[in-house]
């Protein structure tokens, strides 16, 4: 089962299905690189979205996908680099470079802290403690008002654009910055999975005693699996402050980790474009529905259950035998 | 000296309503290893329910029965016909609950409206109680009475009675179990039910101090993954000192440092989990 997971993972997948995803992914990449270019700038503000999300669900799919531990607090880490972003720049008024060298620095110190808690359990242990760390984070943005201003957040984040005194500003501008970033962390996340620790990885989840047996230290692979997804969470987390201008408790609740989560499970984990495009999707159905209707909470979770129902091992998976 | 005991039966008043979600969550999570995400969603609905039915009657017993039976009948059929046929994929029944807690929150806000409001205290307890200098209100005695009680029957229930038996076998290995003629699959709906059961109970026990407002399911959630966490998953002992801890470091937290109350919560989980990664009274 697990040498032949690899096997399938690194080899070609067969032509009668790739065609189709061939025909997607190429379709999704077409609008992400000359939208913006005939699209207005409501259209253009949610392909940011789309890839901002899409990197973040990436990050979280190679350790929910590639490594089998599925995290429900990964909105937490993200939210943190944010809101580092938030009182570097806001508060601290510091220069672009000091303020995005310190977010991420802080959001990588932080997911190799907590990574120490985390890495020795498995499974649905490690599900409800992610979720119980998420929600800690949470509640620190939420309740330590002097610093991040509590259920307001922070606002008056400068535009990347200004703020990193670049010649051109505007949305298409920082568009094309985000969908640069996005391409960097895909190709990275890509060439990481492919490599010999992204395949440890894959074995990790598929059968953990086996792979101890075999000498890999499967706690550090575990913990770098972590540190790694919560790294590129936090170069997400940036560009979401940058792009909103502002933090809030939001980014860090469950609800959000819930909708990563589902972009991932409903992507099809452990397949990197997979989640993306489920990142993709669910940015456009909220935006969408929330123009017709209240209730969409109501909708992500009946999405949530039509899911599991349908296609529990995500849509880039179906048909592909278990 | 007043303010300790004071704070001290404030703790307890916590460590009773976690105790009554908490039992529920850890008994599903022994049983049929579900993560239920939904779970502080059944508190939710007690309280809602309970809401409703009182405006009626004006009874907190009548709003309590109405609670627990819906939330009953609503956690049996979710277990039945949503999370039963994903048996042994926690990642899929996790994902399900979830699904159920988002449309629970919003079908409730859509029916009941944004409003907060407390259950109204049954007249007879709506004083204080004086014990020497300290003053406490009696309502609050009176749920972590009703908590005791709840414990004790739990306890002899599952120590005591043949569907105690049946359950901790189940617990300890669902296939021996089941190959001793143990239904263990109706005896997973029936926990579910009842653990949902206990929590809208909850809810109606907490309505008139914590009262009902959109996203106190979500609130309650992280509170009751933190005594199972300590406790350990599937131990209703581990629930039991789980809630006490986490109501006392909640209350006292909340009362010395309110800023940074979650760290008192999450210091004592990341202790347990280094030393004891299943829990005080978990088996792995």
């Amino acid at each position: 089962m697990g040498v032949l997971e690899i096997v399938r993972v690194v080899a070609p997948v067969p032509p009668a299905r790739s065609r189709v995803k061939l025909a997607i992914a190429v379709a999704a990449a077409a609008v992400l690189l000359i939208g913006p270019v005939f699209l207005s700038t409501y259209w253009t503000g949610l392909l940011t979205q789309m890839v901002i999300l899409g990197m973040l669900a990436m990050s979280l799919d190679l350790l929910l996908g590639y490594t089998g531990l599925p995290s429900l607090g990964h909105a937490g880490i993200f939210g943190v680099a944010a809101y580092a972003v938030g009182v570097l720049s806001a508060v601290r008024h510091v220069d672009f470079v000091t303020c995005v060298i310190g977010a991420l620095a802080i959001g990588i110190l932080l997911t190799a802290l907590l990574g120490l808690v985390v890495s020795h359990v498995r499974d649905v242990y490690f599900l409800m403690i992610t979720l119980a760390l998420g929600m800690v984070l949470w509640g620190i943005s939420y309740r330590w008002i002097p610093v991040t201003g509590g259920d307001n957040g922070i606002s008056g984040i400068p535009r990347l654009e200004v703020h990193a005194g670049l010649p051109v500003a505007g949305p298409v501008t920082f568009y094309y910055i985000a969908l640069a970033v996005f391409a960097v962390c895909g190709v990275l996340l890509a060439l990481i999975v492919a490599s010999p620790f992204g395949l440890a990885l894959q074995g990790t989840r598929e059968n953990e005693g086996r792979m101890k047996s075999l000498g890999f230290n499967t706690w550090l692979l575990c913990y770098a699996s972590y540190v790694i997804s919560g790294s590129f969470a936090s170069v997400a987390g940036v560009l979401w402050a940058y792009y909103n201008g502002f933090v809030s408790p939001t980014y860090l609740d469950l609800t959000s980790s819930s909708e990563l989560f589902l972009m991932v499970t409903m992507g099809g984990p452990g397949t990197l474009v997979g989640p993306a495009l489920g990142a993709g999707a669910l940015v456009l159905l909220k935006n969408v529905m929330s123009t017709y209707t209240q209730r969409w909470l109501l909708l992500l979770g009946t999405i949530y259950i039509l899911t599991i129902l349908g296609a529990p091992r995500g849509l880039w998976n179906l048909g592909k035998r278990g | 000296m007043v303010y300790l005991v004071t704070q001290t039966l404030n703790g307890l008043f916590s460590a009773s309503l976690l105790f009554l979600i908490a039992a529920g969550l850890t008994l599903a999570f022994g049983v049929m290893r579900i993560v239920n995400i939904a779970h502080a969603s059944f508190y939710m609905l007690g309280v809602y329910v309970a809401y409703t039915v009182m405006l009626r009657t004006g009874s907190l017993v009548l709003g309590a029965l109405a609670a627990i039976v819906c939330a009953g009948a609503i956690g049996f059929a979710m277990e039945r016909w949503f999370l039963r046929r994903f048996a042994a994929q926690p990642l899929a029944q996790m994902m399900m609950t979830m699904g159920f807690a988002l449309v629970f929150r919003d079908a409730s806000l859509m029916i009941w409206g944004g409003d907060p409001f407390t259950l109204r205290y049954p007249t007879w307890l709506s004083r204080s109680v004086e014990l020497g200098d300290v003053v406490f209100p009696a309502y609050r005695l009176f749920v972590i009475v009703v908590a005791a009680i709840v414990g004790v029957a739990l306890w002899l229930l599952n120590e005591r009675t043949l569907i105690g038996a049946r359950l901790r076998a189940t617990v300890d290995d669902p296939d021996a179990a089941a190959t001793t003629g143990i239904n263990v699959a109706l005896l997973s709906g029936l926990v579910f039910a009842a653990g949902a059961g206990l929590a809208a109970f909850g809810g109606v026990m907490g309505g008139p101090i914590l009262g009902g407002y959109p996203g106190i399911d979500f609130d309650l959630l992280p509170l009751a993954f933190v005594v199972v966490i300590i406790g350990g998953m599937g131990s209703l002992k581990g629930a039991l000192v789980g809630s006490v801890v986490v109501g006392m470091l909640d209350n006292f937290g909340k009362a010395l440092v309110p800023e940074l109350s979650y760290f008192t919560l999450f210091a004592p989980m990341v202790l347990v989990l280094a030393i004891k990664p299943t829990g005080l009274y978990g088996r792995a």
